[in-house]
């Protein structure tokens, strides 16, 4: 019996990095409670996964084969996670807080009748029992969540959140075979429509350079652009960006868009609304370029120029070029 | 067709969130429909309006301050509106939540179901998909993009992802979670206003439902809220001021060399 089961989203067979990251965070939360930590992966594993998964911490590899896995339907995926946690028998659940995770756990939640706590950046175990931080209201509170009886309890994990292990060779796992039901899914991925550029996700982007209503339409957002290219950056917009048309809503930073977490963020013609701050307020450092001096942008800003964004912009672009080259 | 549409209702996206007697405090608070659920209206508004025929009802789970968002949802054009008693239920909790949802749809009767992709509250983004797994049917999640055809019983769906969007293809009944981007919602009109006047919003309770009272109360939560905190303060940061040109040079010093983040 495992304590702790870790669902791999692989990619290409390759497991992502948000579950080195849970794997590494059940380790821990393992060796407080001496229990075992297994990694589940549905469907055809790459060449070396295996021993990758175990090297970065699992003990065991439930490893679920079927034809029905792929492409990713939710309800094959979920019947593949059940049948991964009726062998491995764990306490506790993680799955990655990711597209794919955040539309399959809810789905093996009601299938177990078990809580889900969605989105978790931290845990804790108090007297034995686990205790997970999460951001409500896009991050303007945290709420701590515990779970009744039922087991396992299932937790998402918001990646990059927590740091893999060191990788270690010389750590072995055992691979279990567990057969897939063969599942009909009535819902099923049939295709991929790639989003602009070369740009990472904001959620998982390090830089990000948001522009807001003072971009005043869309063809000024190309100033941005150059700035993210320079950067290596991903381009973000206020919510009054969105709502005017002139940058699609995959780009929104708030509330109703994407909470991100990077380590630079430039917010650039944006006034700071509370709910845009909801989503950018944990980066690391902010920076505000804005001509209103008393913007509410400011108050969370590590650092700020006051000053028109179209003299500013182009000029801090320069400047990085530059001083990147070196 | 019959489209069911599921409404939370929220604190207002501008409410600052303050804790009092270690809770979120919502006395003060705005309370509107939730943003993604408004997504979920328009669409069920607009698949009426492409068929030619169909009903759009709403339905709430809560308190009776809840009536006020299923009102909104009729000034836009739902047709039916039905509040179900929130008491004695753990209102917190998905699972909850989704079994009570569960019951109201099997007595409503439906073809699809609607809903946003998350509560902006508890940013839980659980109970729509749950609702299907309850009711046996396929979902699609964080949908941007949406065709239904009810003659051969089929749906198409883009949903945003890492990176971009997956198409995917579903067979009806089914539930979709709306994503913003699916639509633009409309306002209400002041016929819309007035219609809704003359609406009768029944009430609906457990029992009606034949949900079992001890399955979703508080005590049986499957998670709850031990704890809230708010986010610790940023320190004051460093305004630089000036010629652009300075500034600029400046700012880019400082990230490098000081913070050395970039």
């Amino acid at each position: 019996m495992a304590g702790y089961a870790v669902v791999a989203e692989l990619k290409d067979g390759s497991a992502r990095k948000v579950s080195l990251e849970m794997l590494a965070e059940a380790r821990r939360l393992a060796g407080d409670s001496g229990g075992e930590v297994a990694a589940i992966a549905l469907g055809a594993l790459a060449p070396g996964e295996a021993e990758r998964l175990a090297s970065y911490g699992a003990d065991t590899i439930v490893h679920v084969e079927g034809e029905s896995l792929a492409p990713y339907a939710t309800e094959a995926h979920a019947a593949g996670v059940k049948a991964a946690v009726d062998r491995a028998k764990p306490e506790t659940l993680f799955l990655g807080a990711t597209s794919q995770g955040k539309d399959l756990a809810p789905r093996v939640s009601a299938r177990l009748r078990v809580g889900l706590g969605s989105d978790c950046t931290g845990f804790e175990l108090r007297s034995g029992d686990l205790i997970a931080k999460r951001p409500i209201f896009a991050g303007k509170a945290f709420a701590k969540v515990s779970w009744n009886a039922a087991r396992p309890r299932i937790a998402t994990v918001r990646p990059n959140t927590f740091t893999p292990l060191q990788p270690d060779g010389s750590r072995k796992a055992q691979v279990e075979k567990v057969s897939m039901p063969d599942v009909k899914a009535r819902a099923r991925v049939v295709g991929f429509e790639k989003s602009e550029g070369e740009m990472l996700d904001l959620t998982e982007a390090n830089i990000i350079v948001s522009g807001g209503r003072a971009m005043q339409g869309p063809e000024n957002f190309e100033i941005l652009r150059k700035l993210c290219k320079v950067l290596g950056a991903t381009l973000g917009a206020s919510r009054a960006a969105v709502d005017a048309g002139w940058i699609d809503h995959s780009h929104q930073v708030g509330q109703t868009g994407k909470v991100v977490n990077p380590t630079v963020y430039f917010a650039i013609g944006i006034s700071g609304a509370i709910q845009h701050l909801a989503g950018m307020s944990s980066s690391r450092t902010i920076v505000a370029i804005n001509k209103d001096k008393d913007a509410p942008i400011f108050k969370v800003a590590s650092y700020g120029i006051v000053g028109d964004l179209y003299q500013v912009v182009p000029l801090l672009t320069e400047e990085f070029r530059k001083s990147l080259k070196e | 067709m019959n489209i069911l549409v599921f409404v939370k209702q929220v604190p207002d996206t501008e409410t600052r969130i303050q804790l009092k007697d270690g809770s979120v405090d919502t006395s003060a608070v705005k309370w509107v429909a939730n943003p993604y659920d408004e997504f979920a209206i328009e669409e069920a508004l607009r698949i009426r309006e492409r068929l030619g025929q169909g009903k759009v009802t709403v339905v709430s789970l809560g308190p009776d301050r809840v009536k006020e968002a299923i009102k909104y949802a009729l000034s836009l054009g739902a047709d039916e509106g039905v509040h179900v008693k929130g008491d004695g239920v753990a209102l917190w909790d998905p699972l909850a939540v989704a079994t009570v949802l569960a019951g109201a749809a099997k007595k409503a009767g439906f073809d699809l179901i609607l809903t946003g992709k998350q509560g902006v509250d508890h940013d839980w983004s659980q109970a729509g998909i749950i609702l299907a797994e309850l009711l046996d049917l396929p979902h699609v999640s964080v949908v941007v993009s949406l065709e239904v055809n009810p003659e051969s019983k089929r749906g198409k769906a883009k949903r945003e992802v890492e990176g971009g969007a997956e198409v995917v293809e579903f067979s009806l009944p089914a539930v979709i979670t709306a994503q913003k981007g699916l639509n633009e919602p409309r306002y209400a009109s002041l016929k819309g206003i007035m219609a809704v006047k003359k609406k009768v919003i029944p009430e609906w309770t457990l029992a009606d439902l034949g949900v079992d009272p001890a399955a979703v109360s508080e005590s049986a939560a499957s998670v709850r809220f031990v704890e809230f905190s708010l986010p610790p303060p940023r320190e004051k940061g460093r305004i630089l001021e000036g010629e652009p040109v300075e500034t600029a040079r400046e700012l880019v010093r400082i990230l490098r060399e000081e913070a050395k983040v970039l």
